[in-house]
């Protein structure tokens, strides 16, 4: 069943990746990016019961929050071209 | 007797989280613009990855292996959800459009 269910991951890493290879604007790169980080998580914990090793799964959970760190700061970046940017003055628009 | 409907219990939910993960990534090819695209996504994050964890949890048992599986959806359950709203923020930000169907016309937009 983990076997169907790694395949299953690896076809969406493939699709995914072709749209963030493709995807127009860097909004959709974002998205893709983030897709991928959640697969890769996934991923790590199916083959880890494949293999009979759940441990794989503490590098899944810190995976996961550097994910989270990785897609805000690429939007911040994005939005305000400056990752020291406060954020305030965005209320007055 | 017992760790056969677990067994079956725990396949099913793998098989549809598994479904559920396709469809999600389907989407993320195939639908128009931006904000249709984290829609998909989010039935990768959501539904793909919740039934996809309970299939495990239940295949692993009540243990410290559960435990994490289940930190593990609350931080899929917290963290997914405040990505997309910062994407759809910066997005609209930017100047980008939800691409809406015309009045009268109930295609919606071209697929890109």
């Amino acid at each position: 069943m983990f076997v169907v269910a790694s395949i299953a991951i690896l076809i969406a890493l493939a699709l995914v990746i072709g749209r963030a290879l493709r995807g127009p604007t860097v909004f959709d790169r974002v998205v893709a990016g983030n897709t991928v980080g959640m697969l890769a998580i996934l991923l790590l914990a199916t083959v880890g019961f494949l293999n009979g090793r759940p441990e794989f799964l503490d590098i899944g959970i810190v995976y996961g929050l550097l994910n989270l760190i990785g897609t805000l700061a690429v939007l911040k970046f994005f939005r305000h071209g400056d990752l020291s940017h406060s954020g305030e003055e965005e209320h007055a628009e | 007797m017992m760790e056969t409907i677990i067994d079956i219990i725990s396949g099913a939910l793998v098989l549809a989280g598994s479904t559920f993960i396709l469809v999600g990534a389907l989407g993320v090819v195939r639908m128009p613009d931006v904000f249709a695209r984290m829609h998909a996504a989010g039935i990768i994050d959501s539904a793909g990855a919740g039934l996809l964890i309970a299939g495990m949890m239940f295949q692993a048992g009540p243990n410290l292996i559960a435990l994490k599986l289940l930190i593990l959806l609350a931080i899929f359950f917290f963290t997914s959800p405040t990505a997309t709203h910062a994407v759809a923020r910066a997005a609209l930000h930017v100047g980008l459009e939800p691409l809406l169907a015309e009045p009268g016309n109930k295609d919606g937009g071209e697929a890109g």
